[in-house]
């Protein structure tokens, strides 16, 4: 890498400033840090239509029949008539949020987003290795939203086969009423399986090519080998799931077979493909908040990250296991029980490496100088909710308890610790953390610590007692329990989750006015607000286009905070003078700095 | 927050309670320590000047150990319980049932005077189940459309039934009195109200009702509901050669082989 | 530069926010009048109805021969609701229903002769779902005519349709008092319907360019009026006894009658009901008489 200079490195400096037409500025843009902001915006919106979705099955399940108020009058026949939601419309609404929240929203708010903006700041490149790929990855995203979307407008209503899809629930519309729907749920995952592998190979050969001179592996901040590990598990997992839904579609359409009993096809084959790419998906979702929380940790407590290498260690492990433990999905499918024991064996050691990254953020947060930013709270709170959804895991992974647990409520709760409570809260830290980057402009802090402090109280509201229903045997995906003599003592409980709910989403509403107004008429930035070491912060808030003037070289790892030898500040930016400081010992000289291709990085 | 299972009524299924309170045991010292140590650091490590710390083998060795311990040991813990639950080992005296789900209705098939599923003799009640308390039974699933689930919450029983395949589940009721069946798994439109009743009798009441019942359906001598192939399976489609695909449990391995 | 940077942000936020609202409050579309239109149409293209001193008429009875298979009992034990509707005798099958040697729930309809084509009725035919029975068990309308189907009961329903030629539907009722209103763009004979919630409630519905049908009721008689003059084949169907037919020729002021005899020796015969417009058939139930679509106590 030291052989690279600035001319062979990609643009020219007097390129970066030229002047660009509003279409080609904002639309179709290849600016990595624009994509990203474009990506950031289009989930949001679908975070928010998903949060919609939540609350009509919430308030299906606290007033079970009863009309839908004050929006009731407004759905078609097909769905509510006079506002009393159908059962059908119900599952529609079940599978919709789900499939929108892990498709259109965390996974591109974590890979879309982060991924985007932050790789080729934080490894000092000018661009992705492919813009116009990159560009393409975001615009297939967008339309694969949209296809998803209109399956609210077709006849016979969106998918209802639970975003898990079932076969053959979900491969003959005999079953379901739902037809064209379903179609257009595989059509969209196909579509986004394109955009997702095209961003995996982008980021993928990013990180590998364009990293800046001295930035050797593991000098690199912790988010971007989670983004990159990341990049590698949708690059080997997508493609399943893409295959699995063109089967689907097959099945639906041209009368194949492949998952339906009565020509010979195997309905279980549904689910080891699913699962098959369903599980390394939950580390897709997970991996990249592991990274941002590492990130505003570590800045927030002042202190080099504790054990970098078994954090990247652990990441690396976690993604292995990830492509072993699908069989965990179904213990009580049908399939064989001397597999679950093994797939049980393989689950429960993954929550190893989790317990690692766990203690290990401990570890960084002790005897360090916590700062209480909104950031680093997200971050402290992603850790503290993370670990509830961990360990709520570990029930799961019994077969034994999850012979009694399964398809539960328990399920529901332990998803959205690990989904909500980890994914987004690490999202909403990275998104406080780089806004000042993306925007130029400050959240208000103030309102950003109310906006925490709400989320963490009616987050817990409304998902702790979600044990309880489950533990209590309430089915998940149910329209109406009231059939149930047994769960009849739940329906308190499950108003008081609405509620919560309601006041979940609300609070997001807070969110979303600091978001607007910190990035119309925020305090403008300066480029180091949080006195971090990263190179994103080593150029002007926000980034130029082209990112540097002349490309940084790196000197440093990511988390060199409070170093003994660093007078008057707690920080040392990694592309700080290399005389100032004797490097780390624990960072063998050279690793990783030989084996890098010198390459262009626009 | 209530965090304790519901009655489990069930006899020789407590290892799963018992697998649930060591669990929960376990995870609670886990979360206390994580979450009191962080509220702890953030309280304490406040406005002071940060140590330049990179990490502590032996502190990582030793929280990478024990959680590793806890694991494996948890793993061998459930394998044992899950084999004795899920493996082969219906008692040989067991009552037999045969369960048809469909959407959306449980098709209960009882083996008639002779015992034995398939027979002319069987008969088949719709959403209704009655079995002898103190007794194991032995269910054989089949569905006749989707994936649906037989769950029964107080008897900590749950066994998908997948298209083309016979799964098999059993328990023994170590109570009497009336529960209900439910579908857990999501089957359609009306997967919310999939229910059956289950009626738990005292032996004597039980076999009442079933010898009067048997000796009704051993008169009308009709063709059994309960198929030993599951319905739907290649055979039965018409232009497919007799040898295509393999009727046997689909197979997949906990079905049943013939 | 940076207050551009930012501004320009706005027209993409505000761009991306109105297609998702658009489409989001586009909701789930009509429906029910989305296959109307061809039915309008024909109604704009034809003449006037067949004048009075035109018509003719035609009478016919339904004949069962031999001993029909005793209806089986429904079990409607786990459904109270339903079981509570009914006293003593308990409720039974309705698929072969003979009194006096009359068969009821016949289809009977003019399957060829006639050249013109009729208006569309635009008021609904009424198929109900009371006490876990469809109410009428076999009935018709015309391609196009609005067919409203009502709930009665206080639990869940399913309309399950399976046409082939048509589009099928699977919708819910799950309180009493719903009412969907659907329609059938293209003649059909028969669809079958049914609820997935009750495995016992079926019924068929035959669609039809003109209004000359009828079922046969209690005493087997159908009876259609007001045909233009011609020779016309009749064609009844049975859900079990499968298709006969008879011609008749009609001159003005004409009143033909027509008879059908089932008999017992044709259980099992072949009941055109088509291949479902889905790739995917199950089991037998559309080319042969259904006769495991419904399970009573055995």
């Amino acid at each position: 890498m030291a052989t690279v200079t600035t001319e062979a490195a990609g643009t020219p400096v007097t390129d970066v400033e030229h002047e660009q037409s509003f279409l080609r500025k904002y639309v179709f843009s290849t600016d990595h840090k624009v994509i990203g902001v474009q990506f950031l915006i289009t989930s949001l919106l679908f975070l928010l239509f998903g949060g919609l979705l939540a609350l009509l099955i919430r308030w299906q399940i606290a007033a079970p029949g009863e009309p839908i108020p004050l929006i009731g009058g407004l759905f078609p026949e097909a769905m509510a008539p006079s506002g009393i939601m159908l059962p059908e419309f119900y599952n529609s609404l079940v599978t919709m949020h789900g499939t929108f929240m892990v498709f259109f929203a965390i996974m591109p708010l974590l890979v879309g987003v982060f991924a985007n903006f932050l790789i080729p700041l934080q490894i000092g490149a000018r661009d992705m290795a492919f813009p116009r790929l990159n560009m393409a990855s975001f615009w297939l995203a967008f339309a694969a939203g949209l296809i998803m979307l209109a399956g609210f407008l077709v006849e016979g209503g969106a998918a209802g086969a639970g975003w898990t899809s079932y076969a053959p629930l979900s491969a003959n519309p005999e079953y379901t009423g739902v037809s064209l729907g379903q179609q257009l749920w595989c059509v969209s995952l196909v579509v986004l399986g394109l955009s997702s592998i095209a961003g995996s190979v982008n980021y993928i050969t990013t990180v590998i090519n364009n990293r800046a001179e001295g930035m050797t592996w593991f000098r690199l901040p912790l988010s971007v080998w989670s983004l990159f590990i990341t990049a590698i598990l949708a690059l080997l997992a997508l493609p399943i799931l893409s295959g699995a839904v063109i089967m689907l579609l097959f099945d639906q359409t041209l009368g194949t077979q492949f998952f339906l009993q009565s020509g010979g096809g195997q309905p279980l084959l549904w689910q080891h493909l699913f699962w098959f790419f369903g599980h390394p998906e939950v580390y897709i979702l997970i991996l990249p908040a592991m990274g941002i929380a590492s990130e505003v940790i570590a800045n927030g407590s002042r202190k080099p990250i504790f054990g970098y290498k078994s954090m990247v260690f652990a990441m690396v492990a976690i993604s292995f296991l990830g492509f072993i433990v699908w069989g965990h999905h179904m213990f009580q499918s049908g399939m064989n029980p001397t597999l679950g024991t093994s797939f049980m064996i393989s689950t429960l050691v993954i929550a190893v490496p989790s317990a690692i990254k766990t203690f290990n953020w401990m570890g960084t947060m002790w005897r360090g100088n916590i700062q209480l930013r909104t950031s680093n709270l997200f971050g402290i709170g992603f850790v503290m909710l993370f670990v509830i959804g961990g360990l709520s895991g570990i029930y799961m992974a019994s077969t034994p308890v999850d012979v009694y647990i399964h398809d539960t409520y328990y399920i529901v709760a332990h998803i959205h610790y690990v989904l909500f409570g980890g994914s987004l809260f690490a999202i909403f830290a990275g998104i406080y953390y780089w806004f000042p980057k993306m925007f130029g402009r400050m959240m208000s802090e103030t309102v950003g610590k109310i906006h925490f402090a709400l989320t963490f109280v009616f987050f817990n509201l409304a998902f702790l007692p979600m044990h309880e229903v489950g533990l209590g045997g309430m089915m998940r995906r149910i329209y109406d329990a009231s059939n149930y003599q047994y769960l009849q003592d739940m329906q308190g409980l499950n108003e008081f989750i609405s509620w919560s709910a309601l006041g979940l989403f609300l609070v997001g509403l807070i969110f979303a006015g600091n978001f607007i107004y910190g990035m119309l008429w925020g305090e403008e930035a300066e480029a180091n607000p949080w006195n971090a070491n990263t190179l994103e912060w080593q150029t002007p808030s926000p980034a130029k286009h082209g990112n540097w003037v002349t490309l940084p070289t790196v000197y440093h790892g990511a988390y060199e905070y409070s170093h003994p030898e660093v007078s008057d500040k707690d920080w040392l930016a990694q592309n700080e003078r290399p005389e100032v400081v004797t490097p780390y010992e624990g960072e063998p000289e050279g690793a990783g700095s030989t084996d890098v291709a010198p390459a262009g990085a626009g | 927050m209530d965090w304790t299972l519901p009655p489990n009524l069930a006899a020789g299924r407590m290892a799963i309670d018992e697998t649930y309170y060591i669990i929960l045991v376990l995870t609670a010292i886990a979360f206390v320590l994580v979450e009191a140590g962080i509220l702890w650091f953030m309280f304490r490590y406040r406005n002071r000047e940060a140590d330049y710390v990179h990490g502590n083998n032996t502190a990582e060795i030793i929280w990478t150990a024990i959680p590793a311990i806890a694991m494996v040991w948890l793993g061998i813990h459930s394998g044992g319980i899950w084999s004795e639950i899920k493996g082969d080992s219906a008692p040989d005296d067991a009552f037999e049932l045969g369960v048809t789900a469909r959407q959306f209705e449980w098709m209960i098939t009882y083996p008639g005077a002779d015992s034995e599923l398939g027979t002319a003799d069987d008969f088949t009640l719709r959403n209704d189940v009655r079995i002898p308390v103190d007794r194991a039974v032995s269910v054989k699933l089949h569905t006749e459309d989707v994936i649906h689930s037989f769950f029964l919450p107080f008897m900590r029983v749950k066994q998908d039934a997948v298209p083309g395949m016979t799964t098999r589940t059993w328990f023994e009721a170590a109570e009497t009195g009336d529960f209900q069946l439910a579908c857990a798994e999501l089957c359609g439109l009306g997967h919310y109200r999939m229910s059956a009743s289950v009626a738990v009798l005292p032996a004597d009441s039980f076999s009442t009702w079933y010898q009067t019942r048997a000796k009704e359906a051993a008169a009308e001598a009709d063709s059994s509901f309960w198929t030993e192939t599951p319905p739907n399976t290649p055979e039965t489609v018409s232009g497919l050669p007799d040898d295509y695909g393999t009727a046997e449990s689909g197979g997949e391995g906990s079905g049943e082989h013939q | 530069m940076r207050t551009t940077d930012l501004r320009g942000w706005i027209p993409t936020a505000v761009a991306a926010v109105t297609a998702a609202a658009f489409v989001a409050c586009g909701g789930g579309g009509d429906q029910a009048g989305q296959e109307g239109g061809e039915g309008q149409q024909a109604a704009q293209q034809q003449g006037p109805v067949v004048p009075p001193d035109s018509q003719a008429f035609v009478r016919g009875a339904v004949q069962f021969e031999g001993t029909a298979p005793e209806a089986e009992s429904i079990d409607m034990s786990q459904e109270q609701f339903c079981a509570a509707r009914y006293e003593a005798p308990e409720p039974r099958t309705q698929h072969v229903v003979v009194n006096d040697g009359m068969l009821q729930n016949v289809f009977v309809y003019v399957s060829s002769g006639l050249e013109r084509s009729f208006p569309t009725p635009q008021e609904a035919e009424t198929l109900d779902q009371q006490a876990c029975r469809y109410r009428p068990h076999v009935m018709g309308v015309q391609a196009g005519q609005p067919l409203a189907i009502m709930n009665s009961d206080s639990v869940l329903h399913n309309i399950n349709a399976t046409p082939s030629a048509n589009r099928g539907f699977n919708v819910s009722q799950p309180q009493a008092g719903m009412t969907t209103t659907r329609k059938f763009a293209v003649e059909e004979v028969m669809i079958p319907v049914a609820c997935d919630v009750h495995g016992w409630m079926n019924a068929y519905i035959g669609v039809l360019p003109h209004p000359f049908y009828d079922v046969s009721g209690q005493d087997g008689s159908v009876a259609m009026d007001g045909l233009p003059p011609g020779e016309y084949v009749i064609e009844a169907w049975h859900e079990r006894y499968g298709v006969m037919s008879d011609t008749v020729t009609l001159a003005a002021g004409d009143t033909a009658s027509v008879s059908f005899t089932y008999s017992a020796d044709m259980a099992g015969a072949e009941v055109p009901l088509g291949d479902p417009i889905y790739p995917h058939d199950h089991g037998e139930e559309s080319h042969a008489a259904p006769a495991d679509a419904e399970v009573g106590n055995r």
